[in-house]
């Protein structure tokens, strides 16, 4: 069994409300080392077996047509996680 | 363009480099347009002046080719029509006095193309739009209703946008605490590439609290406030609302706007703040071509000019260029002018809700609208140049040659072909008609929308109108319906618009509210093809003749041009805003009936009106005429129906409109799970048709009421006195849980029910 | 829809005709907090308002809590619920005197409704959490509830196992919180409010609304608050039949915390 990571952000030049209002809230509690905030989505898909070349083709293929919304997000990382043990 | 050709353009530039390249024509101008820029200028305008004029100068923002027609909603105005009307076309929206020192602003706006490309947040953007325009007068907003247009139920894109679509709405009108309180869905393959999002807000203020857009007073501070400018929808304006969609130029997809409700509901809450304490002298909304708009606007409506700091405004991508500034479609965006003894307390309600703000500019006795970047001026323009005289154009248009063919394919559905029912048919037929997509149960949508919130919500769907109480002491309140029929529309433009018309007004009189203001949504094709500019030039004189007829003003509303896919025109699509006022908003009159016993009325006769009917729809036919209309009854009707509201002699009303009778009271009895014994004998014959046209065709004029046996002879006395036909034709049945059809056929509640209600459910989940 | 009641059972609705029935409820002061994106606390301020008490509206960023009895947190979508549902929220300087007020020895009522359950949530104030309903579609409906716990400041009207309905309305509404969380809710008799009448967003054990151990402290997800005023209210009620838009099942909730505190 593998997992891979998909993360998906808004794109630089979209507004990101969520991570506005986390950016504003940060100082509030003391924590005023960050200029900015942006808030992502990430989605762990597993599968059975190992992650080979053509899983994460796949996955890719997932994170663009289904994970993901081109018109205002960007795939940032499609990705096998380390082997846990 | 470079940026640094951008940056470098000022007007000393733009005056000795005369033979510089522009891109005018991928702006959206045509060369007459960019020749009359140069003319108007006396030189040739800098990239920033460009990016004004262009998006200033779009179909969108200037309505260039619907003007002339649009004319005549000013034209054809009575007395009668000016007597509550506070303020007019022109303005973000129009006002109207409901009484008591209240008054109410409404105005219905669409976003169309861009729910297209991005389904949720062109919705979600459409509805913080006209929001915004309802603020700008100074109103509170009390509601929301979203007309919405899909293709094809079954198509694969359409799950796609519907789910989009109706999120964006309810994310974005929820989160900012507005009832959704009505609206229409239609699927319909025409709006397959080109789905209608029609957005309607309504707001309240008391009279002396309208604001208008105007920046005037030499010395007062302009002041853009709520979000930071980044790069959504640059062009969206000009370029998503004026082109269709073709396959071939993908690359023209334009940043989409995304919305952000948690910073409009906020802007509401502190220009409300605002207005209260008098803070403002003149406030508008940024929507369409963003500081362009907004500068041009208030600048020409006020008394001076203005000059502006394009350095001063916040920015979220410092990478814009000046030109990119002027036409961002950033949202949730205000530009208010304020007495420099004011500023200080600006800018304390602007820390109490934390609202970014930044002082940009003031204004001047110049009569020029100057705008400064890094020291440069990069515009000197007359601000009524840009804003009010673009260009007009008188397109041509013409009947077009296939109408008469259209007109003479009447339907003429035969027993043979199961297209007309008779006998024990008629039960499954009305089943098939309650279950399809157009008449089947729209609660999948609308519980996706607070209809709750702020606790002054009346009635709301599926009821004929939605009422929200505007005064908590008196109940003073106002009704609110939307309407259109695009299959009419597309049979007979002037009558389809009038039938628009005639429906939204009889569905706010059936809630039981007196009719008085009316905003359009004029949702129509390529006004360069003469074909579509006909339905266009038809639609609107129908439409105008119409509210000449029953005395209520078109106050505002917005023309979409260029819904099409391909060279393929949607049915033109004239939607109605309708609002009415109630005296005592408890007095509104429910859509279906409840108390056993009483009688069932029909109101109105039928004729054979079948052509570009529900069932006729169902069976894949449009063609022929549609319903006649008559202006003068529905008066005599409406007046009726409020009449026996206010009074006292009516429980529940609905008017008969799409699906024709059998539709109404099936509606009526699913209303609140309460049968009815009907008798369509007498009727039929008096009217001169069989059972089948009764329960099927769409005649105007009519509509069903049940009646209190106390009050029965008070109701037909009435309809006696105004010489209105009316007929009992039935017995609410509280026991039998059926719609029975005496001797006829009868239809089970829950049978009905389930028909109705599961047709949404399964195609969207 | 909710199952009948007996006549014995069914609850006096207050009969907003005559005077409150106690003039003291007058007296008690109800704060209702507004947070940015908070969008029903006008409905809360008039639910207070008609079940005879007076409202006093809170700001979130005040420090004061102006001496009230009991503090509402309404519903809505504060800081536009991004992040988390009331994570943000819950960091307000008011969330602080409030916590430190519901926590004291007088136990201060304190109502959390929809958004306002998610605060006391976040401020861990209650157990649990809330995620997006099971469907993932915001749903707005008139929705049965069972009064499991008639004990506590907001529910002292109602009679154990009563049935009423008031309007839902929220996106993230499915209630959940680990086993060894849900036992000790139902062993403490803490589950205030169950579904009736069918689940609406998969909330476990059908959890509605909950209370602290104290009973001084109730969240629940459906809006009391939209069923209080004939013609503005429900189109159902637990006690039968009722006119369009005529059910007030949820004025009770609020008639129940003045009568706790004239007590």
């Amino acid at each position: 069994m593998a997992r891979i990571v998909v993360d998906v952000m808004p794109k630089p030049e979209i507004l990101d409300p969520q991570g506005k209002a986390i950016a504003n809230e940060l100082p509030r509690i003391g924590l005023s080392s960050f200029t900015e905030v942006r808030q992502g989505r990430r989605f762990e898909l597993t599968v059975d077996g190992e992650a080979t070349e053509q899983v994460l083709a796949q996955a890719r293929e997932a994170a663009e047509k289904l994970l993901s919304n081109p018109v205002i997000e960007d795939v940032v990382n499609v990705s096998a996680l380390p082997e846990e043990h | 363009m470079s940026e640094t050709h951008f940056n470098l353009d000022t007007i000393e530039h733009a005056a000795a480099t005369p033979d510089t390249e522009l891109p005018w024509a991928e702006l959206g101008l045509n060369e007459t347009e960019f020749e009359r820029i140069k003319e108007i200028l006396g030189r040739r305008p800098t990239a920033a002046e460009l990016a004004m004029y262009s998006v200033m100068w779009s179909e969108h923002c200037s309505y260039k080719s619907s003007k002339v027609h649009l004319r005549q909603f000013g034209e054809k105005v009575t007395d009668e029509m000016r007597r509550n009307l506070m303020v007019g076309i022109g303005e973000n929206a129009g006002v109207t006095d409901i009484g008591d020192g209240w008054a109410v602003t409404f105005k219905i706006e669409s976003h169309n193309h861009p729910s297209y490309v991005e389904p949720y947040q062109g919705a979600a953007t459409g509805v913080g739009g006209i929001v915004r325009d309802i603020i700008s007068m100074g109103a509170r907003p009390v509601a929301v209703m979203d007309p919405l247009r899909f293709g094809a139920i079954d198509h694969p894109d359409t799950q796609r946008v519907v789910h989009g679509i109706v999120a964006g709405v309810g994310g974005y009108g929820n989160s900012l605490g507005l009832p959704n309180i009505g609206g229409e869905v239609e699927f319909d393959p025409c709006y397959q590439g080109n789905p209608l999002v029609n957005a309607l807000a309504v707001g309240v203020m008391r009279h002396e609290d309208i604001r208008l857009a105007t920046a005037s007073g030499t010395g007062n501070r302009v002041v853009l406030f709520g979000a930071r400018t980044g790069g959504d929808g640059i062009g969206g304006a000009s370029v998503l609302a004026s082109e269709s969609f073709d396959d071939s130029k993908p690359s023209k997809r334009p940043a989409v706007q995304v919305g952000d409700p948690f910073a409009e509901k906020v802007l509401i809450e502190c220009c409300l703040e605002l207005f209260k304490s008098s803070l403002v002298e003149g406030i508008q909304d940024l929507g369409a071509a963003g500081i362009s708009c907004a500068t041009s606007e208030l600048a020409s409506n006020g008394d001076g000019g203005m000059r502006v700091n394009l350095d001063d405004v916040l920015l979220r991508d410092p990478s814009l260029t000046p030109g990119e500034i002027l036409m961002s479609e950033s949202q949730e965006r205000m530009m208010a002018v304020v007495t420099p003894e004011k500023a200080a307390a600006f800018e304390a309600v602007m820390a109490k809700w934390d609202v970014e703000y930044s002082w940009i500019g003031e204004v001047t006795d110049t009569g020029r609208l100057v705008i400064d970047h890094h020291g440069e001026v990069i515009v000197d323009v007359d601000p009524r140049t840009v804003a009010h005289d673009g260009p007009v154009y008188e397109r041509p248009y013409a009947r077009p040659e296939s109408q008469d063919a259209l007109q003479e394919a009447h339907f003429t559905g035969s027993p043979e072909d199961a297209a007309r029912p008779s006998g024990a048919e008629l039960g499954p037929a009305l089943l098939e008609l309650m279950g399809s997509p157009n008449l089947c149960s729209k609660e999948w949508v609308t519980s996706q929308y607070d209809r709750y919130v702020q606790g002054n919500t009346a009635m709301a769907m599926p009821d004929d109108a939605g009422v929200v109480r505007v005064d908590e002491r008196s109940n003073l309140g106002v009704a609110l319906s939307t309407d259109s029929n695009g299959r009419y529309t597309r049979l007979d433009p002037y009558r389809g618009a009038q039938l628009a018309l005639a429906q939204a007004y009889r569905n706010v009189a059936t809630a039981g509210a007196r009719p008085v203001a009316v905003s359009d949504c004029l949702n129509f094709g390529s006004p360069e093809d003469p074909d579509v500019m006909w339905q266009f030039a038809e639609a609107v004189r129908g439409l105008a003749d119409g509210c000449q007829a029953i005395g209520v003003p078109v106050t505002g509303g917005n023309v979409s041009l260029y819904n099409q896919t391909g060279g393929v025109a949607i049915n033109p699509t004239p939607v109605v805003a309708m609002m009415g006022v109630f005296d005592d908003v408890t007095r509104r009159t429910p859509s279906g009936w409840r108390e056993d016993g009483q009688a069932v009325y029909l109101l109105g006769e039928t004729a054979a009106e079948l052509d570009g009917s529900e069932w006729a729809r169902l069976r894949g036919h449009l063609g022929g005429t549609p319903p006649r209309v008559d202006l003068d009854r529905e008066r005599v009707l409406a007046d009726m129906l409020v009449n026996m509201s206010r009074d006292g002699m009516i429980d529940a009303a609905h008017d008969v409109a799409e699906g024709g009778l059998g539709a109404t009271l099936a509606e009526m009895a699913l209303r609140f799970g309460v049968g009815a014994r009907i008798g369509l004998g007498e009727v039929a014959e008096r009217d001169g048709v069989d059972l089948f046209t009764l329960l099927f065709s769409e005649t105007q004029g009519r509509a069903v009421a049940s009646v209190p046996r106390s009050e029965e002879v008070r109701f037909r006395d009435m309809c006696t006195v105004r010489n209105y036909p009316f007929a009992r034709i039935g017995v609410v049945d509280a026991e039998s849980g059926s719609l029975d059809f005496q001797g006829e056929f009868a239809v089970g509640l829950d049978e009905l029910r389930d028909a109705h209600e599961s047709t949404l459910p399964r195609h969207f989940g | 829809m909710a199952q009948h009641l007996t006549a014995e059972q069914t609850p006096l609705v207050a009969d907003l005709s005559q005077p409150a029935p106690d003039s003291r409820l007058a007296d008690v002061r109800v704060g209702v907090v507004t947070f940015p994106g908070t969008l029903d606390d006008r409905d809360a301020a008039r639910a207070v308002e008609i079940a005879g008490g007076t409202a006093v509206p809170l700001w979130y960023a005040d420090t004061d809590l102006q001496g009230v009895d009991a503090v509402i947190l309404p519903g809505g979508f504060s800081y536009g619920d991004y992040l988390r549902a009331g994570a943000i929220a819950r960091f307000a300087p008011l969330m602080d005197r409030i916590v430190d007020a519901a926590s004291a020895d007088g136990g201060m009522p304190v109502l959390g409704i929809c958004n306002g359950f998610q605060v006391l949530t976040e401020a861990h104030l209650l157990p649990g959490s809330m995620i997006k309903n099971e469907r993932l579609k915001f749903l707005c409906r008139d929705q049965g509830l069972r009064v499991e716990n008639a004990d506590t400041a907001w529910t002292g009207r109602f009679a154990q196992g009563q049935e009423i309905v008031v309007p839902l309305k929220n996106q993230d509404g499915q209630y959940v919180a680990d086993r060894r969380a849900l036992d000790e809710l139902e062993a403490e008799h803490r589950v205030v409010f169950r579904y009736a009448g069918g689940n609406p967003n998969g909330s476990r054990n059908d959890i509605a609304g909950i209370t602290n151990a104290r009973g001084n402290v109730v969240g629940l997800m459906p809006h009391p608050e939209h069923a209080v005023e004939p013609g503005f209210g429900a189109d159902l009620s637990g006690s039968g039949a009722v006119g369009m838009r005529e059910g007030t099942d949820g004025l009770d909730v609020f008639v129940s915390v003045l009568e706790h505190l004239t007590r």
